[in-house]
């Protein structure tokens, strides 16, 4: 307990007397955490975005004939109800489509008032446990008499799941390059404090210090240092991150109809990833840099 | 103390050490003369475990330096204080915090620590500068921080190597003087020096090396040839 603080203290007490290499270690590990939380707040968007898609898209609609009365469209229901992968099952009345479509057309909405006769047809809509489950669902469903068509989204699902799947393992791979990059960045950095240090370690050497009282400092050094640039980025990070919210939010809502993730959110895992990698980077930089230097 | 037997030590072009026996008891004050490259620097890191011998035995403070393993090295360098030509203090550090992390390495306690670094900082004389930075002090101040860092921890002996080499003659003088009030209190003290007036002047115990080899090893006076001459 008493070498913690005494560590910490020491750690403080480095950074303020080579305040200059100090700042040059913030700013390399702060540039490289802002490049990721910005690959990483993108990353998370998709996933976002994915998840509300696959939901809206995760059923199957059946339409119903005209014919059909209120006890067979309940029969209907109870088949479809009873069949294995279905989750759960709900009925849509002609009037409640025509709503919704004109929900969706907005301002153009007006023009289907002129419509004479509500040509939309029932429907009952069918969640299903998995989307692989869909297209068998669809297929019985289809079979039973009384439905006209049956619509359901798998192609789109699926090609909407490749799209988003082959942008996260390309976000992953830049954010992995970005921290091995970051790690040499920083390293080299350390390493340069390091070296100019080199006889002041060799000398505490003199003295008798074990190698791990003489990484100590070093190391609480490094982890301060990166939790300072942690915080700071995550401050930048959620300064800019609330400004892309504030300013384009609500066309993204309308454009794709899946809303971005808030900004505290964001924030509060920036700051859990960002202290994580800070730190790690921080400590893991000294102990590899001082190496050379404690091997004598 | 210190003991060699049939110390060895080449180095990959010329010879450290060849076969040299030698034994050093406590309380002594040696000098350790010879020309340069006469193997003196590696009698000394012999002592610190800094380079390993190839043949022979070294004891210090009845523990074999031979056969230790990295991990004792602290503690033998613990035992050692060493003072260099060129001071070797840390630059970021105060005179009371240099000497003041000699014992922390120790884990000494903060109020052993307050306690003990002003009570030596007036032995080696120097009150006044406890919170200077070293390129604050002249020359002959900077060795005294040495020195009291060196001393600190009570060693079993304290190694000079050239104390004196960067300091004009009255202040060399002072450091001396120092360093005898040093041994007088029952450290063992090893010195290397070029500086013939001093070894002259203090009439100890004088271990001449050339090429390795000890080539006198008396109570005496330095000699100009690099031999030393008995006192009469």
């Amino acid at each position: 307990m008493n070498s913690l603080i005494y560590n910490i203290k020491q750690g403080f007490i480095q950074i303020f007397r080579n305040r200059g290499m100090s700042l040059a270690s913030v700013f390399s590990i702060l540039a490289m955490l802002f490049i990721l939380g910005i690959f990483f707040s993108i990353m998370m968007n998709i996933n976002l975005f994915t998840e509300v898609v696959k939901q809206d898209y995760d059923q199957v609609e059946v339409y119903l004939e005209d014919e059909v009365t209120q006890e067979q469209t309940e029969e209907i229901m109870n088949k479809i109800r009873a069949y294995e992968g279905v989750s759960d099952v709900s009925y849509r009345s002609k009037e409640e489509a025509l709503e919704i479509m004109k929900e969706r057309w907005g301002e153009s909405g007006y023009l289907l008032n002129s419509l004479g006769e509500n040509p939309l047809p029932a429907s009952i809509l069918i969640g299903v446990d998995s989307i692989d489950d869909a297209g068998m669902v669809s297929e019985y469903a289809g079979s039973i008499e009384g439905i006209e068509d049956v619509q359901y989204y798998r192609e789109t699902v699926e090609k909407l799941t490749k799209v988003t799947r082959f942008l996260q393992i390309g976000a992953l791979v830049v954010m992995g390059f970005l921290i091995v990059v970051s790690v040499v960045v920083v390293s080299n950095t350390i390493k340069l404090t390091v070296f100019a240090r080199a006889r002041e370690i060799r000398i505490m050497k003199y003295v008798g210090a074990t190698n791990w009282f003489i990484r100590g400092p070093f190391m609480a050094e490094g982890i301060i240092i990166g939790i300072i640039a942690a915080l700071v980025s995550t401050g930048l990070m959620t300064l800019l991150y609330s400004r892309v919210v504030g300013g384009i939010g609500t066309q993204v809502l309308a454009i794709v109809s899946s809303p971005l993730i808030p900004t505290g959110y964001m924030a509060w895992n920036m700051l859990i990833i960002f202290l994580a990698l800070g730190v790690s980077i921080g400590a893991w930089g000294s102990i590899i840099s001082m190496r050379k230097f404690l091997d004598a | 103390m210190i003991k060699f037997e049939h110390v060895t030590k080449t180095y990959r072009t010329n010879v450290g050490l060849d076969d040299v026996s030698v034994n050093i008891e406590k309380g002594d004050f040696v000098f350790l003369i010879g020309p340069s490259g006469a193997g003196k620097s590696t009698f000394i890191k012999l002592i610190l475990k800094e380079i390993d011998a190839d043949e022979g035995s070294i004891v210090v403070d009845g523990k074999e330096v031979t056969s230790m393993s990295n991990r004792e090295v602290p503690e033998l360098r613990r035992k050692v204080g060493t003072v260099f030509q060129d001071f070797r203090l840390l630059p970021k550090k105060t005179v009371f915090e240099n000497i003041a992390f000699a014992m922390e390495v120790l884990h000494k306690s903060k109020k052993q620590i307050r306690k003990q670094v002003p009570q030596i900082l007036s032995l080696v004389g120097i009150t006044d500068k406890a919170h200077k930075y070293p390129d604050e002090l002249s020359a002959g101040e900077q060795q005294r921080v040495a020195i009291a860092r060196a001393i600190i921890n009570n060693p079993i002996v304290l190694i000079a190597d050239e104390p004196t080499g960067n300091l004009d003659p009255d202040t060399a003088a002072g450091i001396m003087d120092l360093l005898e009030q040093i041994n007088m209190r029952g450290t063992t003290i090893v010195m290397v020096t070029h500086a013939k007036d001093i070894v002259d002047r203090m009439k100890k115990r004088v271990i001449s090396i050339e090429k390795g080899k000890i080539v006198s090893d008396r109570e005496g006076i330095y000699d100009f040839k690099g031999e030393v001459a008995e006192l009469e």
